[in-house]
């Protein structure tokens, strides 16, 4: 298997889904598409393709939230990062976790830390943040604003 | 019978990430097991998009004491990914003996933690000893037994002095006769065989399905190695074998381990021995727009750096994945089913830092306490002392 081969077989079979795609060097290939394809797609490249899933990375970038799936096919040393774009005022997007157990910590972690649903996951229960730390509050947010008035995090900044 | 939980953690300022584990366990044998995980890191990636591109080198540098180049490494080579950036074959060099001289440090320091916890104080000793050896010539290259501070966006900060590289080597070529004496005394010892094998084994799917990282991987057949994956550094100049062994207990973990550190000294010599001249710094002006990712495999696994630029000095995103984090989960697949005994060993066999085995506490369902860390230690020795007596040992 080359790397252009997984490419052109990846792009034929989900042409429908994929709305750009970004070649950004011999190693490193970024796919925009439909958040509704993300299980689809990510099932795909994890057990037809075999990558390894490196991890996600989600940021706000108003007006919407932004979600990086990294995969890494060793074989080729091709990083496919899967992108995917969510609204911000309602971001919602179906879990893989349910289907691939690595999704299980990242999807708990992303929806603490911008407010990102994941449905059907197995398990939402809280993973970082504190117990006393309020719902709804996203630290990782763009216009977070500090909730407690009895700390001060400001110090050497 | 009645089910019982042990809470271990959550704090200990050693740990690379603080965790809380719920065991639940029925009898001796362990049912149940649940995490928490804090948010050290997370405090650290809101914290690196109020510092500069070369500021945050050094904040990531602090989120690990003991792998604590690994971060900056992926950091740098993820600034380094956002526009294409040529950095010299020395720096490459450079950055190479730093990143496996941490690696030689890190697999002894877990050895002899997990021969302490199993009673073995004689393999603690040693591998601590020899340990000292690597941290001597980690000062002499970078002047800091830890956190190095050797890293920067384009190259290294600091150049190794050619008159220095003949004490290193000699420093290193010190420790090999005994690190082959340890090696023996582990792989060949019987008890040792009677008390880790078939112990916590994660199978080749499981590996697979939890993304597992480093030799918790490679311990269950799954050859997988950023540096011979996605080469980076000076890994492609030089012979150096991928450890990997096929049964995922941990015995085989730590073999891998002990294994991998003869290649770490073979790579660390080579580049010592054929450090090439140049300049040690590329000089980044401004970073422009884009997103870079950078990968290393530190002495974990593969630890992960995601950085976003708007084309201002800070970064807009920093995303940070320690190998912990991949490798934690498969908890749920190797402890399960197992004593209570075998519980520290396990949780020990991925390599997260021990210290918070300390923290261990059983309590009954009123909340009395029942053991400690203490007694807990106590008992994973004491099953090792039956196994060597029922072996006719002394």
């Amino acid at each position: 298997m080359i790397r252009e081969e997984v490419l052109l077989d990846f792009t034929s079979r989900f042409h429908a889904d994929i709305l750009d795609l970004e070649d950004k060097s011999n190693t490193r290939v970024y796919v925009t598409i439909t958040p509704e394809s993300i299980v689809r797609i990510g099932t795909y490249l994890f057990r037809n393709i075999g990558a390894r899933f490196n991890i996600a990375t989600a940021t706000d970038l108003p007006p919407k939230i932004e979600i990086l799936y990294h995969f890494i096919v060793e074989d080729i040393n091709l990083l496919i990062s899967l992108r995917v774009f969510l609204d911000r005022e309602k971001p919602e997007i179906e879990s893989l976790a349910k289907e691939i157990e690595a999704f299980n910590w990242i999807e708990r972690e992303m929806s603490e830390l911008l407010g990102i649903t994941f449905t059907g996951h197995p398990d939402p229960r809280r993973l970082l943040l504190a117990d006393n730390w309020p719902e709804g509050v996203c630290p990782l947010r763009q216009d977070y604003e500090e909730w407690d008035e009895t700390v001060d995090r400001t110090r050497g900044i | 019978m009645g089910k019982t939980i042990i809470p271990i953690g959550p704090y200990h300022p050693l740990q690379e990430e603080p965790e809380f584990f719920t065991l639940t366990v029925e009898g001796e044998t362990v049912v149940d097991i649940d995490v928490r995980i804090g948010y050290n890191h997370r405090g650290i990636e809101k914290l690196s998009e109020m510092k500069t591109f070369e500021n945050s080198t050094f904040v990531v540098e602090r989120i690990c004491g003991i792998c604590s180049t690994s971060h900056p490494y992926a950091y740098t080579r993820a600034v380094e990914d956002i526009f294409p950036m040529e950095v010299s074959m020395r720096s490459k060099y450079i950055r190479t003996i730093i990143a496996e001289g941490e690696r030689l440090h890190s697999h002894l320091l877990w050895l002899g933690l997990a021969g302490h916890f199993l009673g073995y104080n004689t393999v603690y000793m040693w591998a601590w000893k020899l340990r000292e050896e690597i941290l001597d010539v980690m000062e002499i290259l970078s002047g800091n037994r830890n956190n190095y501070a050797m890293f920067k966006p384009g190259g290294v900060r600091r150049d190794i002095n050619a008159e220095d590289i003949p004490i290193c080597l000699k420093k290193i070529d010190s420790i090999v006769p005994t690190l082959v004496m340890l090696k023996k005394a582990i792989l060949d010892d019987p008890v040792l065989h009677a008390r880790l094998k078939g112990v916590g084994i994660l199978s080749y799917q499981e590996a697979i399905d939890f993304s597992a990282l480093g030799p918790t991987s490679r311990a269950s057949g799954v050859a997988r190695d950023v540096r011979k994956d996605s080469p980076y550094g000076a890994y492609q100049e030089m012979e150096w074998d991928m450890i990997v062994t096929k049964n995922g207990d941990v015995f085989d973990k730590a073999v891998v381990r002990i294994l991998e550190m003869f290649e770490t000294i073979k790579i660390l010599k080579h580049c010592l021995n054929n450090l090439p001249d140049g300049s040690i710094d590329a000089k980044i002006k401004d970073v422009p727009p884009g997103e870079g990712i950078g990968h290393i495999e530190a002495p974990r696994g593969e630890t992960f750096h995601y950085v976003k630029s708007d084309g201002t000095n800070r970064p807009l995103r920093h995303k940070v994945r320690a190998p912990t984090f991949m490798n934690f989960p498969t908890y749920k697949a190797t402890v399960e089913g197992q004593t209570i005994s075998d519980a520290t060993i396990i949780l020990a066999a991925i390599d997260p830092c021990y210290c918070c085995t300390e923290r261990i506490a059983v309590k009954d369902v009123k909340g009395r306490m029942l053991y400690n860390g203490q007694d807990l230690i106590k008992l994973s020795r004491e099953k090792t002392e039956k196994i060597k007596q029922r072996m006719g040992g002394k």
